[in-house]
């Protein structure tokens, strides 16, 4: 198609990062990827101390049946009341910390699954590969969302939330064993690795030491999306009544605000907050992933606005 | 959502190498590439359809027996269901390699056993007559999203940076993030509760005849707006992100700098060189993002109670229909695979890299 001259390797050049370098990257020097940490920051500390302040320090219950039913937002309930009289603050912080912890158990489960399968299936190559890659790739065509639906529809709610998150983390892995097995596949040849293997290290050592920090910034991109793409699949599952509906979580919120007719009532403080909960966080994460983008493929760096000025890629001249 | 990835993968395309060799080898590795694919496919039904065999055989208890009392708690149980249930759903004394044929045996005659919810119904024709509200809202939905992302992708990318890039680019990224089935909440309460100009369910006014009558035409066109919308809108910012940033790195290639010292005219360099190529992943995308939307539309059907299969699917799984739920299952997964396959098979015939290294 074209005819040109063989390209510059994408990825930042002095190739080799070691784990001590890689997590020093980790701390984005870009703009977007910090801002999304930050507000990912804040979702974890909300998840780690909020219950307590809002339930101990303020007083609000997540689950207390009281009298004051639908009560739009006021001092003594800053985010208003349920059909049952619940606190909706109370509920929506309670819930951030259940959906956080889902969701991560879930990308964990995923990741993790994901760089065993794509690292060995790209390091060994061969008939390893070809069986791991169809493995994957009949996993990443097989819609995941009715295996799921299926699945938590036999659990009913047994075994709680981490039940779903297990089963939306073993659902999921595909996408991200994918993009792990291209980028070894691409360092398998590189001098450092060859050099290893010549020098007679073991296969598990340069995998874990060669070949794994090198794979740091797409495992934490696909960390950070599937934590969300989890967070999403929790929410809608228990949105359709279908997770564990005993547990406080922004989607069991959701649900049952659509059950008792919240949108009918006019009642927005209870149904808004939720979604702008699950919104936010997901926008946040698209950000880290729009800055790893941005690092791992330098080219897309000059789109960062006012910083692009100073650090725009020599081509940008052409224009 | 999953577009926005693409280019860690595929960003790093090896150039192909345009000698007479390599232009001898595409010629029969076309076919042999669309044969492999023909063989994946048929590997990963095979699959969907074991998974489908094993999940209710992996559950506590005997959902078959459950199934079966539930069935005779309404009216008589003919052999005929009893043997179609047991074959689907497990018989507890019976070997697993023996289940397994017959359950095969079963699929090879259409037969997906009867609804709980829906007594007597066959659940196939339950899919049936579900099945082309999704189809339609899928197909039309996922075209339309593809063609408005990556439109506004080519001249976000074309400049990165520019005024209208540092609009659309994080509002694609806000938009993505938004759950389908807050998004479908939301179109409903504001364009069908509040300000009622959109009807909040079914798929067409039940008081008309199902017809090519204009009447029903506008309709479905008017129920069906809003779910379209919802899937619309959840799904044009992955497209929109990933032909952005393929835009950015193909826009930085040599050809696309000759092009320019050629002295073409911006949009054809923009669109005849840059874009064309950077539509590839693109492409590829189609195939994989087909099963999202999917699931998108299935949380989006359930919130405008959509006659569709996932609004089927919804109801089945509240009313622990399990015959229905796992005839959907397969259903579904095997739909989603057949437009994968032809996505796919696009993709063999337009990228010529494929035919070489796969």
């Amino acid at each position: 198609m074209t005819v040109s001259p063989p390209l510059a390797p994408l990825t930042p050049s002095a190739d080799r990062l070691t784990w001590r370098t890689a997590l020093r990257r980790l701390v984005p020097a870009n703009r977007k990827a910090r801002v999304g940490l930050a507000i990912i920051g804040v979702y974890v500390l909300v998840a780690a101390v909020g219950p307590w302040i809002v339930q101990s320090l303020m007083g609000l219950s997540p689950t207390e049946l009281t009298g004051d039913v639908l009560q739009s937002p006021s001092g003594a309930h800053p985010l208003g009341t349920t059909q049952d009289g619940s606190d909706v603050l109370a509920q929506l912080v309670v819930g951030t910390r259940t959906s956080l912890l889902v969701g991560a158990l879930a990308a964990v489960v995923s990741t993790t699954l994901s760089v065993a399968v794509g690292l060995i299936g790209g390091y060994y190559g061969g008939t390893v590969d070809s069986v791991l890659g169809a493995l994957t790739n009949a996993f990443l065509v097989l819609p995941g969302l009715p295996l799921v639906i299926v699945l938590a529809g036999y659990l009913r709610g047994r075994g709680g939330p981490f039940a779903v998150a297990l089963v939306i983390g073993l659902t999921g892995w595909a996408w991200g064993a994918r993009s792990k097995r291209v980028q070894t596949l691409s360092l398998r040849g590189r001098d450092f690795v060859v050099g290893a293997r010549l020098l007679g290290e073991s296969n598990l050592r340069i995998m874990l030491v060669e070949v794994l920090p090198n794979l740091l910034p797409v495992i934490s991109a696909t960390l950070m999306l599937s934590l969300v793409t989890s967070i999403l699949a929790v929410s809608g599952l228990d949105f359709l009544g279908i997770g564990d509906l005993n547990s406080v979580s922004w989607g069991t919120m959701l649900y049952f605000a659509q059950q008792r007719q919240a949108m009918v009532a006019g009642a927005w403080w209870w149904f808004v907050p939720p979604g702008v909960a699950i919104t936010v966080l997901g926008a946040a994460a698209g950000l880290v992933n729009f800055g790893i983008d941005e690092l791992t493929n330098p080219r897309l760096r000059g789109a960062g606005g006012k910083a692009a000025k100073t650090r725009k890629p020599r081509k940008k001249g052409v224009r | 959502m999953t577009a926005t990835t693409l280019p860690v993968g595929e960003a790093q395309p090896s150039q192909p190498s345009d000698t007479a060799g390599a232009v001898r080898r595409r010629r029969g590795g076309r076919a042999r590439v669309l044969l492999r694919r023909v063989g994946f496919y048929l590997g990963t039904a095979a699959v969907a359809i074991t998974l489908n065999f094993v999940i209710p055989r992996l559950m506590p208890g005997d959902p078959a027996s459950v199934i079966l009392n539930k069935l005779a708690q309404q009216s008589q149980v003919t052999p005929a269901t009893e043997k179609s249930i047991r074959a689907l759903f497990g018989v507890p004394d019976e070997g697993l390699w023996q289940q397994y044929l017959h359950y095969l045996a079963q699929l090879a005659h259409g037969d997906l056993g009867v609804s709980i919810a829906y007594f007597p119904q066959p659940v196939s024709e339950m899919i049936g007559s579900g099945l082309p509200w999704t189809l339609g809202l899928v197909s039309l939905t996922t075209v339309l999203a593809f063609l408005l992302g990556t439109g506004i992708g080519i001249v976000s990318g074309a400049r990165p940076g520019s005024r209208f890039d540092s609009v659309t680019a994080p509002l694609a990224t806000f938009l993505g993030s938004m759950p389908y089935f807050w998004v479908a909440t939301m179109l409903l309460l504001l364009l069908s509760v509040t300000v009622p100009v959109f009807p909040s369910q079914n798929g067409y006014d039940l008081g008309l005849d199902p017809g090519f009558t204009p009447a029903f035409i506008g309709s479905v066109i008017e129920h069906g707006f809003l779910p379209a919308v919802t899937i619309i809108v959840s799904s044009v910012g992955g497209w929109l992100l990933g032909m952005r940033n393929m835009m950015i790195t193909t826009v930085a290639e040599d050809y696309v700098t000759l092009a320019e010292a050629k002295g073409l005219s911006r949009r054809r360099v923009l669109l005849a060189y840059a874009a064309r190529n950077a539509m590839l992943p693109q492409i590829a995308g189609l195939a994989i993002s087909i099963g999202t939307v999917v699931g998108g539309s299935l949380l989006a059907e359930a919130v405008f109670a959509y006659p569709g299969v996932g609004y089927l699917f919804y109801q089945a799984v509240v009313n622990l229909d399990y015959p229905l739920m796992q005839a959907l299952f397969l259903t579904i997964s095997l739909s989603v695979l057949l437009a994968n396959f032809i996505a796919d098979s696009v993709y063999v015939l337009l990228d010529p890299r494929t035919r070489e290294d796969a």
